[in-house]
Formats: structure tokens, C-alpha cells, sequence
């Protein structure tokens, strides 16, 4: 199986949909170390992208650049930036893979690049890569993102908002994780991506 | 080639005052600003960042941030457009405070970024 332009979309809209429905969970888990505003502002961006697709691009090329620039224009947060560089570096291996696990590996390294974070800094970097090999082994399950979501619980923030707050950062999980954990989540449910 | 400056913020009440102290000594620097989301809200817009980049009536522009993801929309913003960018994680007021004085007393850039040097801090 591989990525198309209709399983991508399902995809995405799945995941626009778990947003909405945790958007005051992940605002909640934003406010107790950052700026309260991760599930509002991932719900924005992402009604804009269903939105976005309703009319349905030609190639996954377009729907992960779409996508990208959707969210750079609408999240406001880190996340903008963050998700849409992700998208966008998506929409840019795409032209010589569909493979889900080469694009998401792409994905992870410009948000590395982009936030300048790397593992163990309490960034939703601690759940792409963890997930994003499994992903290629072809052994992502949900256990799998529940967990690497969790673990970013005790540790001590190093980027981000969060960082300010130094050691009282730990006992929280990081809302761009559990965003992310969702957008694993996501693609796990959505038939023939994996 | 002109040297400009371009103040991103959070908010957009901070670079408009950062501007006023600017202007008092660099009355001839074009200072270009962004502050704020798209909708007004605490936080920043690429497309404000590109706007200020291309409102700036210099073609070499030395950009100053608050934190985190303005950074972030101005690295952005830097791929996008044809100007020269130069981004500093130095402190927000005191480095583009240094950057106007010296701007304006026709100092190089060279020389800016020495001075830029020590003001340096962890975003």
C-alpha cells in the first residue's frame, strides 16, 4: 500500500478531528507549562486545512504543501512553524517518495532544524523520534505512542516555553507531544498509509 | 547597500514602542515591525514577518525577536524572501538598541556583529 491523495486527506482529517475533540486538553496541559494555547491554536489551523482540502488537490505533493502553509498562516504558536515545516519538508521528499516512513523522517528533521531541539528536551521531538523508526519497521501501535507521549512527563524542559520554568517543568506532559501522539494516532486508524 | 532593522514580538505594542527608542537615536534607519498573530492575539505571523521584511526600505536587514516562535517565523521568513537577513539571539531591546546606534553613526556590519557579540543569550 502506499500514500495517496485520499488516504492522506482522511488521514489529516482524522487528525483535525481528535484536535477538535482534545482541543481543551491540550490547552489545559499548554497552561500548567506554557502559554495555554496549544489546543485552540492547533484547532484554528487545523479547521482551516479540512477546510483547506475540502477542495481536493491534485497530488499528496500539493496536499502536504497546502497543509504546510495553512498552518504557518494560522496557528499563531510555535506549532506554526513547527507542523507547518514538517508539512512542508513532507510536500518536498514527496516528489521522490511516497514511502510514509522516509516523509516522516524528513518531517523530523526539519522540526529539528526548525526548533533547534533535540531528544530528551521535552519537545514533541521526544515523540517523532521514537515513533518515526517504529513507524519504518512497520511496527507502530498504539501502546507504542501512549507510551513515548507519557515519557515526556519527567522531564525537564530544554526548549520552548516550558524551558523558562526550568525544573517545575517536570510532572507535565508536553502538549506538542500529545499533539503529535494524536497525529500518530491518526495515521495508525486511516486504512493502506502503513 | 543599506543596513535596516526588523522587530518581531509577541505583542504588538512592544516593537511599536522599541521603535520610538530606536527612532530618538536613528532617525534615518528604516525600522520595520511585527507583532502579533494574524488575528491580533498574543503570538507571531510569518506573513506579518515577511511584510515587515519587505516594508523595509533597506535591502540587508538585521532582525531582533522576542522568543521562541518569532524566531522561528523569521527563519521562515528568511527562506522566502530575496533580502538579506541576519538573525541575533541576543537580548531583544539592548541589541537592536546597539544596532540602531551604530546603524546610524555608519559603522559596518562587521563591526555591529562584535558589538552584537556580548549581548548574546539562550532563546
Amino acid at each position: 500500500m502506499g500514500l495517496t491523495v485520499n488516504n492522506l486527506i482522511d488521514w489529516i482529517n482524522n487528525f483535525s478531528a481528535k484536535i477538535e475533540q482534545n482541543k481543551q486538553y491540550l490547552s489545559d496541559l499548554d497552561t500548567a507549562i506554557g502559554d495555554g494555547d496549544h489546543g485552540f491554536n492547533m484547532s484554528r489551523g487545523m479547521k482551516a486545512v479540512s477546510q483547506k482540502l475540502s477542495t481536493k488537490p491534485e497530488t499528496i505533493t500539493d496536499v502536504f504543501k497546502q497543509i504546510a502553509m495553512t498552518l504557518i498562516s494560522t496557528v499563531g504558536g510555535a506549532s506554526g512553524p513547527l507542523y507547518g515545516t514538517a508539512f512542508l519538508e513532507m510536500a518536498k521528499k514527496s516528489a521522490t517518495s511516497d514511502d510514509i516512513g522516509e516523509l516522516l523522517e524528513a518531517a523530523l528533521t526539519g522540526i529539528k532544524k526548525r526548533g533547534g531541539a533535540e531528544p530528551g528536551d521535552k519537545t514533541m521531538v521526544d515523540v517523532w523520534s521514537v515513533l518515526v523508526p517504529e513507524i519504518k519497521a512497520h511496527n507502530l501501535t498504539r501502546e507504542k505512542i501512549d507510551s513515548a507521549v507519557a515519557a515526556t512527563k519527567d522531564l525537564v524542559a530544554k526548549k520552548g516555553r516550558a524551558s523558562y520554568l526550568g525544573e517545575r517543568s517536570k510532572g507535565h506532559i508536553d502538549p506538542g507531544s500529545q499533539s503529535s501522539g494524536y497525529l500518530f494516532e491518526a495515521l495508525l486508524e486511516t486504512e493502506g498509509i502503513l | 547597500m543599506s543596513l535596516g532593522i526588523t522587530l518581531v514580538s509577541h505583542v504588538s505594542a512592544i516593537p511599536t514602542g522599541l521603535t520610538k527608542l530606536l527612532e530618538q537615536v536613528a532617525k534615518d534607519l528604516s525600522i520595520t515591525t511585527a507583532g502579533g498573530t494574524n488575528e491580533e492575539d498574543i503570538g507571531t505571523s510569518m506573513d506579518k514577518v515577511l511584510q515587515a521584511f519587505s516594508d523595509n526600505k533597506a535591502d540587508e536587514i538585521l532582525a531582533f525577536y522576542d522568543l521562541g516562535s518569532a524566531k522561528m517565523n523569521i527563519e521562515l521568513a528568511t527562506e522566502m524572501t530575496s533580502k538579506k537577513i541576519h538573525l541575533y539571539d541576543v537580548a531583544f531591546i539592548e541589541g537592536a538598541y546597539t544596532a540602531a546606534t551604530l546603524i546610524e553613526a555608519g559603522v559596518n556590519l562587521t563591526e555591529i556583529e562584535k558589538q552584537l557579540e556580548c549581548l548574546k543569550i539562550k532563546k
